[in-house]
């Protein structure tokens, strides 16, 4: 199991600046043409059971093993609603501030494929359950921008058709069929292909936090359609758009849309026109291919599904939802910046996921006055140690107890920071307390006056010639003192110290 | 021939066994079936074991309510382990894996089922004409058609080869039939049998009921087939009453409408006169008749002609070749795999359905048919609600002619339709209806509609079995199958 998306620096909304990745093609940033962006993201919604019948949503199970006659479309069979998934709508929904429909409809979205079973799949048209919300994306120059979305619907996956190893044959295998999903629908209020990943990152963050979708990309929780257009930079009508379907990595949504809005650019620039289409993306090619044309596009005939019922929710059950609210990624990040004097992107990195918050919380609680260090620590050495490991925030190697024990040295000067990071891989390496490490390397600060001015009377015995550089105006050669100190007791004089009290006897 | 009811009393009483009276009806269905063509299949062996461990039951004093009473079903409930072919070669040799709710509660009650019963195909006609399996014969003249869609049922009610049968009423399936054939039939309120297992025509259409000789035997099977089910969302969860114990109330001031649009110019005059000598009968009862008039139900034929097959149209994508059912020999690709199964195995009426359904639900058409429809629906619904503040139940013609001779409407899809104009209103409102005989036009049977506000199903059945009480109509028998 390779890590999911909890690990630092992965679910937030912390500036890019991290290669390619980051850099916006010049012609789209500089040219006369604006981008425009609107995603919909689906997100498999975290429940046990499908959202239409009892069959487990586990991943993983050999092919067909977890279909049921309700997900195979057996005659005779009837859909019955996951109450699970509105629970987990309805939280989605208040957490993006929207309006949630007291009265919601389920549509059957008609059309012909080999693993869609019932040739309609049950999803939500006219009458979406979350309605009109919003979510606030901090861009990289670190103003804050408004996302806009215009809905958030229920429906279910389709199966998977499966190619590989089967000759001339088209395997069915319809264990995700059926499996509950959210289609959250932005408005079209992306300008860069930077600013619909700090999107889509945020939204990743929320459904996390709300435990309603493990956010497991290379699975396929979580997932989006892009559509874009470029328009004359000004200009308030749209350009023809393509929609670039079902991407699965933050990566991709940002490759895929530069290709795209280069594409669109280049093509109306030596006079082409834009054609309303679906595009799929190449990672191995980086590039989108044309899908379907808008006139081979599907007429869906969408209809209310008279096999359910409208789905009617009353105050008392929004209210008991609303009430079982987690804090929230925003109102998180504000309390960290407040409660511990964290800087707005020192909060917002530590809010990216509720277990990396809920871990800094842990360490910052046990080390009450260095709040900030435990800030550093957590998003420095421990971030790059799990980051080279490709572990989660939660391993089992660093828990928070123990990472605050390290930081207790620190603060009460026990170790310098110096020696803590070596305490620290030693600690990462054999899973020992940061104090049973101290003990048994020896790596106690020295903060005794006299042991300190002791060792600095051998350098400077030892070392005539710089003594007296220095003493002749050879300022620069503090340093080398400090170094040579500094070796001979393995590094472990208190640092400020022995400052004060070489500059003391240099001076003479 | 005895009726269900004196049949379920016998068993009981030990009068006869269940397979001593399996095996009687097994050699009536046999003997028939050239005549009727009424059973797409007879599952005798089972029916002979279930028979026997009926009959242990009884001995045992476990048995339920229908134990040993042999039934059979319309041939869209499906059956585990024994085909289910909803009168189509879409299904011809599709084996459901599990039991309809209907099924499987009529099993739990101890009836034992005798076999599936011919139908149109998956439940589109009125004539049953369009089963793949062939068309089932009136008893009364083979000649004629027994009605449809549960044509199969019907006959072989009517000719006595089960004491009752189920049936499925989407736009008068159940009702029309019963009146052509002579027997009784209820359609319940939508919502009040549970759909889970009954293949789908038409969803907010469709409704599970029961054939039979009398009112009194339909309430007795409509007991254990009715109530909740929680796998069907439609279905409601409020308690089943007792159907039996409420037949024998006394109709004296029950308030009794007449539907004025239904006596039309399509009715036909004699048996608009065998109504009006049952409304008097009713009447004489104590009832009080008076005019009631639904002006919008001379729509409901149009509206129930875009909604039906709409949902048909979407109700029947999954028959693709792709998991059960027909699939076409060596398909070239996907597309020809979709074409030629579909092609091959839908026949012509259910084409045109899912053809007209695919029409009204396309982009540009949705709102000038589905949505007006709907609308109309609405309208349909209100006058029923308005009559029903004026009166306890409804009463009208079934069908407006007794039945018509095999071939003579197939031709013309517009005047076979037209056979359901009295009958479609009750399910656009989702109103528990049924049709009691009433006497004969020709020489063929001809019914009485009685339709209630929704789950008086206990207030339908008491009317016809007082009326039935104080006629002879449902006690006629076909005089080959006597």
């Amino acid at each position: 199991m390779t890590k999911s998306s909890g690990t630092i620096g992965d679910g937030g909304s912390r500036p890019e600046g991290r290669g390619a990745a980051g850099t916006e093609p010049r012609n789209a940033q500089e040219s006369s043409w604006e981008t425009v962006i609107g995603l919909e993201i689906h997100a498999q919604l975290a429940t046990r059971s499908k959202i239409f019948s009892g069959a487990s949503t586990a991943y993983g199970a050999p092919p067909n093993a977890q279909a049921s006659l309700i997900d195979l479309g057996f005659p005779g069979v009837l859909p019955v609603l996951n109450r699970e998934v509105v629970r987990m709508a309805v939280r989605f929904g208040l957490a993006i501030g929207a309006r949630i429909a007291r009265q919601s409809v389920f549509a059957r979205k008609n059309y012909f494929y080999p693993d869609l079973p019932k040739g309609y799949q049950i999803s939500q048209y006219e009458l979406p359950i979350v309605a009109q919300g919003a979510l606030d994306v901090v861009l990289d120059d670190g103003s804050i921008k408004r996302v806009g979305i215009t809905r958030a619907h229920l429906e279910e996956d389709a199966g998977k058709s499966l190619h590989e190893g089967l000759g001339a044959f088209t395997g069915i295998d319809l264990n995700r069929a059926g499996t509950p999903l959210i289609e959250i629908v932005s408005e079209p209020d992306m300008r860069s292909a930077k600013e619909a990943v700090a999107y889509m990152k945020k939204v990743h963050t929320l459904v996390r936090y709300l435990e309603i979708c493990d956010g497991n990309m290379q699975e396929g929780s979580f997932r989006c359609d892009a559509n874009v257009s470029v328009r004359p930079r000004g200009s308030d009508k749209f350009g023809t758009r393509a929609e670039i379907k079902n991407i699965n990595s933050f990566r991709f949504v940002e490759k895929a849309i530069q290709y795209e809005v280069a594409r669109q650019i280049e093509l109306i620039e030596s006079g082409g026109k834009v054609v309303q289409e679906t595009r799929l993306y190449d990672p191995d090619k980086g590039e989108t291919r044309s899908m379907r044309t808008k006139e081979e596009a599907n007429d869906y005939r969408y209809f209310p599904d008279p096999d359910l019922l409208p789905l009617a929710l009353d105050d008392a059950f929004i209210e008991e939802v609303r009430k079982d609210l987690p804090e929230l990624p925003d109102e998180k990040a504000a309390r960290f910046a407040t409660q511990y004097g964290l800087s707005a992107y020192d909060a917002g990195v530590l809010t990216a996921s509720r277990e990396l918050a809920d871990y800094y919380e842990e360490v910052a609680r046990a080390v009450p006055r260095e709040p900030k260090l435990a800030a550093n620590w957590v998003m420095g050495e421990l971030a790059a140690a799990l980051n080279k490991e490709n572990l989660d925030v939660g391993s089992e190697k660093m828990p928070a107890a123990r990472l605050a024990g390290l930081i207790a040295r620190i603060a009460d000067q026990t170790i310098s920071g110096k020696i803590a990071k070596e305490v620290f891989e030693a600690m990462w390496a054999g899973g020992d307390s940061a104090d049973a490490i101290i003990e048994s390397k020896g790596l106690r600060q020295i903060t005794d006056t006299g042991a300190i001015e002791r060792a600095i009377e051998e350098v400077m015995a030892k070392n005539p010639g710089q003594l007296a550089d220095y003493r002749a105006g050879k300022d620069k050669l503090f340093g080398f003192f400090v170094g040579q100190v500094m070796k001979a007791t393995q590094g472990k004089a208190n640092p400020a110290q022995l400052n004060e009290l070489l500059k003391k006897k240099l001076s003479g | 021939m005895n009726s269900l009811t004196q049949l379920a009393a016998g068993l009981r009483a030990k009068q006869f066994s269940s397979v001593e009276l399996v095996r009687a009806y097994l050699e009536r269905i046999e003997a028939s079936q050239p005549r009727l063509n009424a059973f797409i299949s007879v599952t005798a062996a089972q029916a002979l074991e279930a028979a026997a461990a009926a009959d242990r039951d009884i001995a045992a004093g476990r048995g339920g309510p229908l134990a040993g009473v042999p039934i059979g079903h319309k041939d869209l409930f499906c059956t585990a382990g024994v085909r289910t072919t909803c009168g189509s070669r879409m299904l011809e040799n599709f084996v459901s894996p599990y039991d309809a709710t209907v099924v499987a509660k009529l099993k739990a009650a101890g009836a034992v089922t005798l076999g599936k019963l011919n139908m149109d195909e998956f439940a589109m006609g009125s004539s049953n004409e369009t089963s793949h399996f062939g068309p089932v014969r009136n008893p009364w003249n083979t000649d004629f058609v027994p009605g449809g869609s549960s044509g199969g049922s019907a006959a072989a009610v009517a000719a006595r080869l089960v004491p009752a049968a189920t049936a499925t009423d989407t736009g008068g399936s159940i009702r029309q039939p019963a009146a052509l054939c002579g027997i009784t039939g209820v359609k319940p309120t939508y919502g009040r049998v549970s759909r889970y297992g009954m293949i789908a025509f038409a969803s907010s259409l469709d409704q599970g009921g029961v054939l039979a000789t009398s009112a009194e035997d339909a309430a007795l099977i409509l007991r254990e087939m009715a109530g909740f089910d929680p796998n069907d969302s439609t279905s409601v969860d409020a308690p089943v009453p007792d159907y039996v114990a409420a037949l024998d109330t006394p109709l004296a001031g029950v308030r009794i409408g007449l539907i004025k649009e239904f006596l039309d110019e399509g009715l036909d005059r004699e048996n608009e006169s065998r109504i009006r000598e049952a409304l008097a009968v009713l009447e004489r009862l104590g009832a009080t008749l008076r005019e009631v008039s639904l002006p919008n139900l001379p729509l409901s034929v149009p509206a129930y002609y875009v909604v039906a097959p709409a949902e048909c149209s979407s109700n029947l994508a999954r028959y693709d070749g792709v998991r059960f059912g027909h699939r076409c020999k060596d398909p070239r690709d996907l597309q020809d795999l979709y074409r030629r199964s579909r092609g091959e195995g839908f026949g012509a009426e259910v084409k045109r359905r899912i053809m007209t359904g695919t029409y009204v639900l396309s982009a540009g058409y949705y709102d000038a048919y589905y949505l007006k429809a709907q609308r109309v629906r609405q309208l349909i619904n209100a006058d029923f609600k308005r009559a029903f503040e004026e009166v306890d139940v409804l009463v009208g013609p079934t069908s407006p002619t007794a039945a018509f001779r095999i071939g003579a409407k197939t031709a013309d899809p517009i005047t076979m339709y037209l056979n359901d104009i009295y009958t479609i209103g009750a399910n656009l409102a989702g109103l528990p209806a049924l049709s009691a005989p009433c006497g004969f036009v020709g020489g063929l049977p001809v019914g009485l509609q009685i339709v209630g506000p929704h789950f008086a199903e206990a207030r339908i059945l008491n009317v016809a079995h007082r009326y039935q009480l104080e006629t002879d109509w449902h006690r006629k028998l076909p005089e080959r199958f006597a």
